[in-house]
């Protein structure tokens, strides 16, 4: 097990790392620079943009900007944003939790729901609610994420308004709020797009849960379990669900990349200040460390995400444990 | 006639006969795709108006559905069932050629990736997975946002591109385990060679997974067009795209919601519809592996 981490991990890190070189000539060979079009001030001349340029190294060779920055980044420096002027960790540190916040509870709930869906599903196999669950979660996979975000927000926060239209917490009153009314405001922020994420991505677990149900139930297990005299509640819940369970486990480790890029629509939508707005405004301004920064980060997650899975998968299944 | 002709013809009359017994799916599939698709690709004849004149940007902007404009105008007096034709025919080809480019890509790297030995197969593979390791949405808001004027054709083939990494990763699977089947071993005792193998009796195994995958890959594009045209950074201004006519209406969609709903609305039937028609298919063209449904 520890040898399989470890090898994980070093495959792991060298994909980054090839990432981390595409995304860095990618960068710097499209037209155009952080100072040629973001500050389109008259009066500043060609020798200040070039004095700039000079300041971040912007001027040097590309071999040179990039073996720099692979040095920095070892030593967990990860360069500072032109366009927020703050190291691009403290931009990390602010955003990271949010997104990873909104992740964790749209991916709970999403699991949560999906597998309940799915355990409806095969217990009236092939009934008119079979059928119907199976519509809804097939028209919830079709919906553009950002539609459904946009539909949710007017529905729910601007024709009923019960929840708020947007951002983390309350612009205005948070300060001033006890800790316990704080714990409240931020929860009713968080519903909506959280929410959001869940109804995306619930079709997708329902959908293999249901087959990995299904796939379990002929099992001579089952059978025997029905002939003690189990009942059909307890034999889905308590012996066919476990064993169709791994499967879905894959389904986590793919879901987490899926959900940071997910996370930037939604969040846009919601103005939820988290990593998708710093991707977004890393793009429109032209912020080279910070969009480097993001796509690392976002190409670790699915690092992480396969690597998480393996483990979990040979947790959960015990004959897995001696392969290498 | 030759000695194959029966067999082929009993199992022609096998699919026929699945077809007629469980696949209603497919038919409602098809007819679905043709009530959307038909009307979009006859959008020079079917829309009632220009889909880029604005007639009235002040007395025509953003009026609610009447006979006159049955989905309403859009904040600048376009008419928004014009423009949502004219838009799903560009939505539409978008997906089907990146579609088709990332088909192309995903099945020949994934069928040399899985029928090569040795070192080069080894690093094949380890490309792939580095590949699969990039964040598709992210690189494809980078290069987007960095080369804003990409022309169509430039935006067909980098979706194409970015697309096909999970298709390869499939069809080396599928390569992996063909070869080592007994007609493959059979073939090469006859003496055909490596390229006939591959093109003549491995690759036509895994035309079923990959006719399916494309499938649900279009729908895949059609949303992921609409997102990076959503963000300002898929198709531009004034032609009309599912994407870019919801980013038209998301400011006011309180207030005007006949802007953004009907384009939403029309990706979803859409991507439904491929859903269907890639489960049908499967279940058509490969009985075994659906039994248990």
């Amino acid at each position: 097990m520890a040898a399989f981490l470890v090898r994980r991990l070093i495959q792991g890190i060298v994909v980054v790392a090839l990432v981390t070189t595409i995304v860095f000539v990618l960068i710097h060979l499209a037209p155009g620079d952080p100072f040629a079009s973001a500050v389109s001030n008259p009066s500043i001349t060609e020798s200040i943009r070039a004095s700039w340029r000079h300041a971040y190294g912007l001027d040097r060779p590309l071999g040179e900007q990039y073996l720099r920055y692979v040095a920095n980044v070892f030593r967990g420096d990860l360069g500072f944003s032109f366009s927020l002027q703050r190291p691009v960790a403290a931009v990390l540190a602010d955003a990271l939790p949010n997104t990873i916040l909104l992740m964790l509870l749209g991916l709970i709930a999403g699991f949560a729901l999906g597998i309940a869906v799915a355990i409806a599903q095969v217990r009236n196999r092939g009934k008119a609610l079979d059928k119907f669950l199976g519509g809804v979660s097939l028209t919830f996979f079709a919906v553009p994420d950002f539609w459904l975000a946009l539909l949710l927000l007017v529905s729910l926060a601007y024709w009923v308004p019960i929840f708020p239209i947007g951002g983390a917490t309350n612009p205005v009153m948070y300060d001033t709020f006890s800790p316990a009314e704080q714990v409240w405001d931020r929860a009713r922020h968080v519903i909506l797009p959280a929410a959001t994420l869940a109804l995306l991505y619930f079709p997708v677990i329902a959908r293999h849960q249901r087959a990995a149900l299904a796939d379990a139930l002929p099992s001579d297990y089952v059978t025997t379990a029905r002939a003690k005299g189990v009942s059909e509640k307890t034999l889905i819940r308590r012996h066919a669900l476990r064993n169709a369970l791994l499967p879905i486990v894959t389904l986590l480790g793919i879901a987490l990349p899926g959900l940071l890029t997910g996370a930037v629509f939604v969040e846009r939508v919601f103005s939820w200040p988290g990593m998708g707005s710093v991707i977004v405004n890393s793009i429109h301004s032209r912020d080279y460390p910070l969009l480097t920064a993001c796509v690392i980060l976002g190409s670790a997650f699915v690092v992480a995400g396969s690597v998480i899975a393996d483990v979990l998968y040979r947790l959960l299944d015990p004959r897995l444990r001696d392969e290498r | 006639m030759n000695a194959d002709t029966p067999i082929l013809s009993l199992s022609f009359a096998r699919a026929r006969s699945r077809i007629r017994d469980t696949d209603r799916s497919l038919v409602f599939a098809l007819i679905l795709l043709a009530a959307i698709a038909i009307p979009c690709l006859l959008a020079p004849v079917a829309a009632p108006y220009d889909p880029n004149a604005q007639p009235d940007i002040v007395g025509l902007r953003s009026v609610p559905p009447s006979l006159a404009h049955p989905m309403g105008t859009d904040p600048v007096s376009r008419d928004v069932l014009s423009r949502l034709l004219y838009g799903g025919r560009l939505s539409l080809s978008v997906a089907l050629f990146a579609t088709l480019v990332s088909v192309t890509l995903g099945t020949a790297y994934g069928a040399i990736a899985g029928y090569t030995d040795g070192i080069a197969g080894t690093i094949l593979e380890r490309l792939l997975d580095a590949l699969l390791a990039i964040p598709r949405l992210l690189l494809l808001i980078a290069i987007f946002a960095l080369w804003r004027d990409i022309p169509i054709t430039g935006f067909i083939v980098i979706l194409g591109a970015t697309g096909w990494y999970g298709l390869a990763r499939l069809v080396r699977g599928q390569v992996l385990a063909l070869k080592r089947q007994d007609f493959v071993a059979s073939a090469a005792a006859l003496g055909a060679g490596r390229m006939r193998i591959l093109t003549r009796h491995i690759l036509p195994n895994v035309t079923t997974p990959v006719i399916v995958a494309a499938m649900l890959g279009i729908g895949h594009i059609i949303v992921l067009e609409a997102g990076l045209s959503f963000l300002g950074l898929g198709v531009h201004q004034p032609t009309a795209s599912w994407g870019n006519m919801i980013q038209d209406g998301s400011d006011q969609i309180a207030n005007h919601w006949w802007i953004s709903l009907f384009p939403g609305l029309a990706i979803i039937l859409t991507v439904i519809a491929f859903n269907i028609l890639g489960d049908a298919l499967l279940r058509v063209l490969s009985p075994r592996q659906s039994r248990f449904e």
